[in-house]
Parts: structure tokens; sequence; C-alpha cells
């Protein structure tokens, strides 16, 4: 059995997003990537199906990007992935998330799944689109924002349980399927001192345009259903008013201020 | 700093990072004022492969290298002094000695478990009445048949009360000094092993440091780590290697004080501005950063000469001892910027201030550290 993760090198948390001076792309410079805390649910999910099927499993991450998301693909193999994939060519660039998941269903199509699993969403753009296109172009069954996942002992099958207003519900699918992973799916595990040291010595399996179906018409901005107009930044925060004096004082000012300055009471 | 790390040494920096930050500082300071040993986080470290970094790989370990363990003890002293040293402790002055002095009976019995964490480890060579006097240990090691019979009491043992294997330096021969001592691989559940009394300290309130006391224990020769005789020499050299993770202890601190002090110099505000903005306070900070860097750069030094397999004595002992200032003269600074409230126990720095103390006393207080500098630089005069 076969289970593919897809993994996204993002902006970590903690970064300060700027952006570049092309109004359509973040600066890059003094931003930590790691991998999307999302696919990390997937990467675990994959491992412990591994670790309760106990045989003939292998779990091999898949990530789209320039040479830095490799990064992501050794915290995967450190985390304990059997293989990693690296898809990438000049050709994919100023791709929008369609294009992106048309790529990334061929190469998942070429690796073999019979189970792929992605995070819910990336926490970069946040559209939530690329694992759910994917399942399209595969044509293969998908539950989105899962919460548990159980396999048939045949491993025909899987049961996932989803959180939905109100309740969960619980569905089933045919394998291969398609699985985004949510917050409460698991506890990722840290990479291990010996997964790292092995995840150096493994080789990462580059997969490139000539190696998919596809023409270069169907991938990168050529291969877009959208186009990236424009970001505009935040307004910066207002400086924080401190209201002086004893609390009854402060009550008074504060009802004052939301009153007649801020205008909500 | 321009010192290129590979990448598994700046993957095992994040992943001890990420863990520190995540599962250690959350429960650091309930645990050092509770004053209890975090078993499951130094469990987890062990599982982990954190304490099993000296270790080649044949024994369960992933001989990661003293560069890698400085940047990860680094990380794990940096929120959490105590767990830091146990972590230094069972990596450099218990796996180490047995992966170089031991032979293969004793790598194949001894190194699975310690490497895992599933054994903790101790390192036992002060007595009450020697320290920096180690060749004056007087515990008795005498030989018996296949045995040796251990008499004698040992003191100031980090992780004594939960270890579980234990390298015990004894007297063989009481006719050489130095010559005379043999190094022991020592189970805690050897009859006649005592767990004595447990130390209250000023700082590392976490870590266990207690009496060992043997009463007619009987050792197997077998266990004999190295020759007979040989002992000394193997506590020495042990000593170089560990003084290389207690230097990145001191760096770990010294950074620890440097964030807090940073943090707080940009909140707090004194005569209608943050007290970062004056002078008096960014000096300290700039001298903090200074020192912090110089010393992090003699620790980068002395453990990639050490996995160089090259002579590391010298730079050892520098990197210790400066470091161990670094830290002192840090958490000083860190306490007298955050003034009254660095002397309360409500802010992390009153805890940098304590444990940064025994930096400059353990594994060879800073008076030993500059004997040994002394003997490198002054080979004229012996």
């Amino acid at each position: 059995m076969k289970i593919v993760v897809l993994v996204k090198s993002v902006p970590d948390t903690e970064s300060k997003i700027k952006i570049a001076a092309d109004g359509v792309s973040i600066d890059p410079a003094g931003i930590k990537f790691v991998m999307n805390p999302y696919d990390e649910y997937a990467v675990e999910e994959g491992l412990r199906i591994r670790e309760r099927l106990k045989s003939d499993v292998t779990v091999v991450a898949v990530s789209m990007g320039p040479d830095r998301v490799v990064e992501v693909l050794r915290t995967a193999l450190a985390m304990g992935a059997d293989d990693a994939v690296h898809v990438n060519d000049p050709a994919f660039e100023g791709g929008d998330a369609h294009a992106s998941a048309r790529v990334l269903a061929e190469a998942v199509r070429l690796v073999g799944a019979d189970l792929v699993l992605g995070g819910k969403q990336g926490i970069d753009d946040d559209a939530a689109f690329t694992c759910a296109a994917i399942a399209e172009y595969l044509d293969i069954p998908q539950a989105q924002i899962v919460t548990e996942l159980v396999l048939s002992d045949d491993r025909s099958r899987a049961t996932a349980r989803r959180r939905v207003e109100g309740a969960d519900e619980m569905v089933e699918l045919v394998l291969p399927a398609m699985i985004t992973c949510d917050k409460g799916l698991n506890e990722p595990r840290y990479a291990s001192l010996p997964g790292i040291m092995k995840a150096k010595k493994k080789e990462i399996r580059k997969v490139g345009l000539a190696d998919l179906p596809l023409k270069p018409e169907q991938v990168g901005a050529k291969g877009s259903a959208t186009r990236l107009v424009k970001y505009h930044g935040l307004p910066e925060r207002p400086p924080v008013k401190m209201i002086p004096g004893d609390a009854a004082a402060q009550a008074k000012e504060l009802a004052r201020l939301l009153r007649e300055e801020a205008k909500v009471i | 700093m321009l010192f290129t790390l590979s990448d598994e040494q700046r993957m095992i920096q994040e992943t001890a990072r990420e863990f520190a930050d995540h599962e250690i500082a959350p429960v650091a300071d309930r645990h050092n004022r509770e004053g209890k040993f975090p078993l499951d986080i130094v469990k987890k470290l062990g599982k982990m492969g954190f304490l099993g970094m000296a270790v080649p790989e044949q024994y369960g370990g992933t001989s990661a290298g003293n560069l890698a363990l400085v940047l990860a003890l680094e990380e794990v002293n940096r929120v959490c002094a105590s767990t830091g040293v146990t972590m230094s402790v069972q990596n450099s002055l218990v796996n180490s000695p047995i992966v170089h002095w031991g032979n293969e009976d004793i790598k194949r019995r001894y190194l699975p478990k310690l490497a895992t964490g599933e054994h903790l480890g101790a390192y036992a060579l002060s007595e009450p009445g020697s320290g920096s006097d180690a060749a004056g240990l007087v515990t008795a090691a005498v030989r018996d048949g296949d045995d040796f019979v251990l008499n004698g009491t040992k003191n100031f043992i980090t992780t004594g009360a939960e270890a579980d294997i234990v390298l015990v330096m004894a007297r063989t021969d009481t006719s050489h000094k130095t010559r005379g001592i043999t190094a022991f691989v020592v189970e805690s559940g050897m009859k006649g092993y005592a767990v004595g009394k447990k130390e209250d300290k000023l700082g590392l309130r976490a870590s266990s440091t207690v009496q060992l006391v043997f009463e007619d224990m009987r050792v197997p020769a077998a266990n004999v780590l190295g020759e007979v005789g040989s002992g000394f020499k193997i506590a020495m050299h042990t000593l170089d290697g560990g003084r290389i993770g207690i230097a990145a202890q001191a760096v770990g601190i010294a950074q620890a004080c440097l964030d807090a002090s940073i943090k707080y110099a940009g909140e707090r505000e004194a005569f209608d501005q943050p007290i970062g903005k004056f002078q008096a306070i960014q000096f300290k900070i700039a001298d903090m950063a200074m020192r912090l860097e110089a010393a992090r750069l003699l620790v980068y030094n002395a453990a990639s000469l050490k996995d160089a397999g090259k002579p590391h004595g010298k730079e050892a002992a520098m990197a210790k001892l400066f470091a161990s200032e670094t830290a002192n003269n840090a958490a000083r600074e860190a306490v007298q910027i955050h003034g009254g409230a660095g002397y309360l126990e409500d802010f992390p720095v009153e805890r940098f201030f304590r444990d940064a103390r025994i930096t400059e006393i353990y594994e060879g207080t800073s008076e030993i550290q500059r004997i040994v500098i002394a003997r490198h630089v002054l080979k004229n005069l012996q």
C-alpha cells in the first residue's frame, strides 16, 4: 500500500509578511519557511497508518515548488516518511492553485497512491483548493477537514470523521481516496535524530514537466484559471491608547470614548 | 555568525529548539520551583535520540557529533538548565567514555539502553574529601576473585537518584596517586549500592544531585572500563569533552538572559519611554550580545576540533571558562535590567541567575580551567 502525503512549504506563522515591489508576491527576505502545519497532521497520519498496519506500507512525501521545498521534504523524511518527491520545473512558475493541482494530480498518478493525505488548507494563501482539485483530476473520492481516520482491515475503505455544524459526520470512502487533515486528527511527532541522519542520506526524486503527460500551456501562468492582480497590505494597527486613573474613572472614560470617538455604542 | 552548519546539524538544532520551546519551557518554572526531576521530558529526549548523540549507530545512537550536541544543548539549556545538565552528563560523561574506552562486551551491554534514555547515567568522581584534587579520591576497589569490592562515598552526583548506570572512579592501588585509579561501570541494582543525601541546591533545582554510598559492593571485573589503573586518564579525558557541554549550557543560559532582557527592555516603561531607549540599558544589552557571540564561537570551535579528532583540551577549557563567566555576567545584568522584578521568581531571570552560578564550578572550577589553559600555553616552564 502506498500513501502519498502532500506537503507545502509556507512562511512560518511568526514571520512578518512584506509585499514585494511587484505587488503580486511576497518578499522572501527574512522569512523562515516551514512545513504547512496542517500538512504535519497529514504526515503523522500516514506514519501512524503505516505503524498500525505493520507491513507493506510506504509513505511518500510529495511537494511542489522551488528548491526551498526540499527542506520540507527532508522534514517529512526525518519524521519517518520512506521516500520524497520534489515536483519542480521552470514551466510551473506563476501557476495558480488550479494549475498546481493539475501538476500535482499527475505527479500523484506517476508515483501511484492508494491513499492521498494533505492538510485541510495552506496557511499562506488559505485557498483550501488544491487537494480538492487534485481529487477531482484523479477522479477519486475525497473527504475534507478530517479529524479521525480509520482504514478497514482489508485496506479497501476508509472511514473519516468530519466536524459539521452541530455534529460530527462519518463518511465512508472507497480507496484510493483523498483525505485532508485538520487539527485534532493526531499530535504530530518531532523529527527524531536517527530520522534526521537517515533523511540526509535519502535521494529525493525529481519530477518535472517532461515526466508528466501535460503540455506547457496546461501548467504555470498559462494553465491558470485565475490571475493574482495585486496584494493589498493590511492597515497598520493604530497605537494603543492607555486610559489613566482609577477603575471608576477608567470605565467612565472608556464608555465615553467608545460612544464619542469609536462610535460603537 | 559565519559558522556553516550541515543540513543535519541545522535540523537537529531546529528540532531541539522546537522541543525546548513547546515541551520544556512551559513546565520548566514549575519543575524548578518544586524541585521535580523532569523524568517524562528526559525520557522523551531519549526517545528522540538526544541522549545518544555520542553513540554509534550499531549501538542505537546517531554519532551526530559534538557540534550537533552543543547546538542541541544550547537550545535545551536556554529554557531549562536542569534538563540541560541531565542531557549533557548522559552524552558526555557516561556514553562518550563507554564508546571511547569500553570493550565490545561493555558497549553491547550498556550503550543501547543509554543511547535511547531507557537507562539514565551518572558520573561519579568527586568525593567528600576530593573535588578539584580528583586524584585524591579514596573510594576503594579491592580485587576478590572475578570481582572488585567497592567501598566509599561519592559526592555531588548529577542524576544520581535516577541513574541506572554509573561510571565510578575508585582506587585499586594505593601506591600510585593517579595510576592507582580504575573506572568501573556500575549498575544501580548492584548489592551494596545506595543513594544517600539529596542536596538542596541554589540552582539547577530540577536536576538531582546526591551522594552515592557503596558498601561492600561487588562489581564484576568485566565491568572495568579500559584498563585497571587507567581510570584517572579516562576521567580527565572525559571531563575535556564534558566541559564543552557545560560551555554550551552556559551559552544557552546567556542567550536566555539576553532574550529576556531584550523583551523586558521593550516592554517596561520609565520616564515615559521604554527603558530600552536609554543608553544605560542599551550598553548592557550590547555587551551581553557581544560576549555571547564570542562565547558561542569558542564553544563551536572546541566542539568542531573534537569532531575532527584534534586536540581540544585547551580550547574546551577556554570555552568553558569564557562561556561560564559570560553566563554569569549576562545573568547579573539581566537581573539589573529587570530591576526589582528581576529579584522575583515571577520573572525567569531570577532562575537564570541562580542556574548560571554552577557553570563556574562543576566539571572543573574556573580556577582549574585557568590552570589547564596555563599549562598549555606555558609549556616552556614544564
